[in-house]
């Protein structure tokens, strides 16, 4: 079973290694990892998905929550939160077949970002399914390079209170 | 003041009486900073190891901090053994390391090694500090999260520029860590439904770990148990939390326990884990540990709650609070009539009597067992701090040796560190000079940190090594013994080299030999009364191996009992 954990913690040296060296010491299992700025200054979030088949989902969020530069720890519930990544793909497409992979981008609300003589480069953000979808279509016609953030995740307005897995104490 | 004025000054402000440690490049300012005078006093180790050993000593004895004090690279990995250790068996521990010059940071610079990155898995939290300004708030912090929530290592790594940089020093009086926030309150419903599944209890058994010493819950424990007339196990590091003269006192758990601790601990229907933490020695297979107990289980740390063995009733936040909550409560569920489980008492005091801790007389050969004891016997009611090697003799040291007292039993538990039983007692000889202190030490442990006697010799910190000589590595023997068909493999060590009297007199002590019963008793009577720094050689039968014992793979049921040593084949 997977899971998106939303981490904010002290924008401090050594933060993210920690989260990181953590999971790998323990044995928990990363899919993606974001991180980036937010609203506060000197506050970072990190989006990750994880995989909580051998390990509960409350005991990676309780050694998350152990360290020091962490402050809060909260699930995004996918019924409760709104979750987006971008990706960058570059295909290869001869002129006469690229009318067909815009259409098909458009659709999925992407764009061309760059063209060269036998490759297109779309940016697409939208749900992880959403570019997943979009990858499977675009295959066929030869993937060149694929980059993707990772999923970063906020709750929706009407999550009633977003599951706050550190309420323990 | 510069940087490393403003170490010291820090120290001071903590209260701290004793550092542990080595100098070398990246430390120099700080230790010309000694020189220009500290309250603080300083032990020189012979090696950083020791230091760090010594630190953990003198926290596990004293209650307190212990800081330990190196320089970068080689010093900063050599106090990487005690950090770990300190981690496992969650002891509070500052270390401080100079490190390489900011500029030269990144460079692969002489000594220049990247301890923050090493020791990350094993601290609590780590600082290495970029600005002279941030020492005393970094210091501060280090204290604070060493010794709060569940105590543990943290690591402070000062460049060389940034200790000799000027500062205008002020110790803050708060901690700015809005990360950091231990539990401190207990839920009043779940002490209220612990208290009414323990007092209702036909079989309950309190499984009390080291987190009952470190919260200084041990005598809200006594009360606990008192009031609900509930017998008590104590860990490997738990030892001492409850008096082990107590009639309901009924030993310790796990791999060499006592078979009737183990039988209680899996046949109970509550099994109450106070400070403990379900880890596999105690466990063995773990799907086969107390089928059927309900747990309640009381830690100040959550992650420990439900990690291995699922709670059914958890019980998180300080513990001398949740303790002392839970023994009014059940004491409530008494008054009120509910009887205490007395069936149950009687019959693990049955099985004690059934299944006794027993060795055989051993003919001409000293037993080891026979050292242990002898010493528990002539130390009974005195101030004595044991402190022990990892091996066989720890195990003997754990059933022989009756602890009355909190931080009067001082062992390597989680990371079974060779080595920490010298300089662990040398600390806390530190901690607590009026106290006797005595490690029993293994052979092969001995030379692991043996060159700290040197230490204890000159700063005036005597400790008695009791060493149970078998000449080999007789844990690792035993195994081989029973689980590779009796192939010793690299396990000799020999009985002759080194000549441990020999040794002892050329550290500055003193050198006994004992090769019988006889020699026994009149050697430790004058060890104890010397007041100075003792090596006892005690020549131990070779082919002893330690009982009870859970095969691997067993179920506690099936404890193997004492057997009869056969000759060593080798
Ligand atoms: C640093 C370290 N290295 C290796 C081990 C593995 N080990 C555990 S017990 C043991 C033998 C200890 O020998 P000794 O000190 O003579 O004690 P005895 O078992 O003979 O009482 C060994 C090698 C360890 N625990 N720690
Ligand atoms: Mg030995």
């Amino acid at each position: 079973m997977k899971h998106t954990i939303s981490v904010l913690l002290e924008d401090k040296p050594g933060a993210l290694a920690r989260i990181a060296t953590m999971f790998a010491r323990r044995g928990f299992n990363i899919d993606s990892l974001a991180v980036g700025p937010t609203e506060r200054p000197g506050v970072s979030c990190i989006t990750l998905r994880v995989d909580a088949e051998h390990h509960s989902l409350e005991q990676i969020e309780k050694q998350i929550h152990k360290l020091v530069n962490v402050l809060r720890v909260t699930e995004l519930a996918p019924e409760e939160a709104v979750e987006r990544e971008l990706l960058l793909l570059k295909v290869g497409a001869d002129p006469e077949r690229r009318a067909e992979l815009v259409s098909t981008a458009e659709a999925f609300k992407g764009r061309v970002v760059d063209l060269g003589p036998d490759t297109v480069t779309f940016e697409l953000t939208g749900t992880p399914e959403e570019l997943d979808a979009f990858e499977e279509l675009a295959r066929p016609y030869g993937i060149k390079e694929l980059v993707r953030t990772g999923r970063v995740g906020i709750a929706r307005a009407s999550a009633r209170k977003a599951s706050r897995l550190s309420a323990i104490n | 003041m510069n940087g490393a004025d403003a170490i010291l000054r820090s120290l001071e402000a903590e209260g701290v009486e004793v550092m542990f440690g080595i100098p070398g490049g990246a430390i120099m300012p700080t230790y010309d900073a000694m020189a220009r005078g500290t309250t603080v006093r300083h032990v020189l180790a012979r090696h950083e190891q020791g230091a760090g050993h010594m630190a953990q000593g003198y926290a596990r004895a004293s209650g307190k901090v212990g800081v330990g004090i190196g320089t970068s690279g080689p010093g900063a990995t050599n106090l990487v053994t005690p950090i770990a250790d300190a981690w496992m068996d969650s002891t509070p521990l500052v270390c401080i390391t100079g490190q390489v010059r900011s500029t030269l940071i990144g460079t692969d610079a002489f000594q220049e090694c990247d301890i923050t990155g090493i020791t990350m898995p094993i601290v609590k939290h780590s600082w290495l500090v970029q600005n002279v300004k941030d020492i005393p708030a970094v210091i501060k912090a280090a204290f604070h999260v060493a010794s709060t929530g569940r105590c543990g290592p943290v690591l402070v790594d000062v460049p060389r520029d940034i200790q000799e940089a000027e500062l205008d020093f002020t110790y803050p009086e708060t901690v700015d860590l809005p990360g950091w926030r231990p539990p401190r309150k207990v839920h009043p419903l779940q002490i209220r439904d612990a208290a009414e599944r323990i007092a209702k209890a036909e079989k309950p058994v309190l499984y009390v770990g080291g987190g009952t010493i470190n919260g200084d819950a041990c005598d809200e424990l006594r009360t606990l148990a008192e009031v609900g007339e509930l017998p008590v196990v104590t860990t490997l590091m738990g030892k001492g939390a409850f008096p082990e003269t107590h009639p309901l006192f009924f030993g310790w758990p796990g791999m060499h326990g006592t078979k009737w601790a183990n039988i209680a601990m899996n046949t109970c229907d509550v099994l109450v884990a106070i400070g403990s933490r379900f880890d596999d020695p105690v466990t063995g297979k773990l799907t086969a540990f107390a089928p059927g107990a309900t747990v309640i289980h009381l830690d100040i740390d959550p992650a420990e709650i439900s990690k291995l063995r699922d709670a059914d009733i958890p019980v998180v936040g300080p513990l001398k609070k949740a303790v002392h909550e839970l023994a009014i409560a059940v004491g409530k569920h008494r008054a009120a009539g509910v009887p205490g489980p007395s069936a149950w008492v009687r019959r693990i005091e049955d099985l004690r009597d059934e299944f006794p801790l027993r060795y055989g007389s051993g003919g001409e050969w000293l037993k080891p067992q026979k050292v242990v004891e002898t010493l528990q016997e002539l130390t009974a009611g005195d101030d004595v701090i044991v402190t022990t090697g990892v091996g066989q003799h720890q195990m003997w040291a754990m059933q022989y040796i009756l602890t009355e007292k909190p931080r009067n039993f001082i062992t390597s538990g989680g990371l079974g560190t060779m080595g920490y039983g010298i300089p662990a007692a040398i600390g806390a000889k530190a901690a607590r000079p009026e106290a006797t202190v005595v490690c029993i030490d293994g052979d092969g442990c001995f030379q692991m940190t043996a060159q700290e006697l040197t230490t204890a010799v000159i700063d005036d910190l005597p400790i008695i090594v009791v060493l149970v000589n078998n000449g080999y590595l007789g844990m690792v023997t035993q195994w081989q013994d029973m689980f590779f068909d009796g192939r010793r493999s690299h396990v000799g060590l020999g009985a002759d080299v080194p000549d441990y009297v020999k040794l002892a007199e050329a550290y500055g002590g003193v050198g006994m030999l004992v090769e019988s019963e006889a020699e026994l008793e009149p050697a430790l009577r004058e060890a104890l009364s010397l007041n100075r720094t003792v090596v006892i050689d005690c020549r131990v039968d070779p082919a002893e191996q330690c009982f009870p014992m859970i095969p691997s793979g067993a179920a506690a049921i099936d404890m193997v009992e004492y057997q009869d040593p056969v000759e060593a084949t080798s």
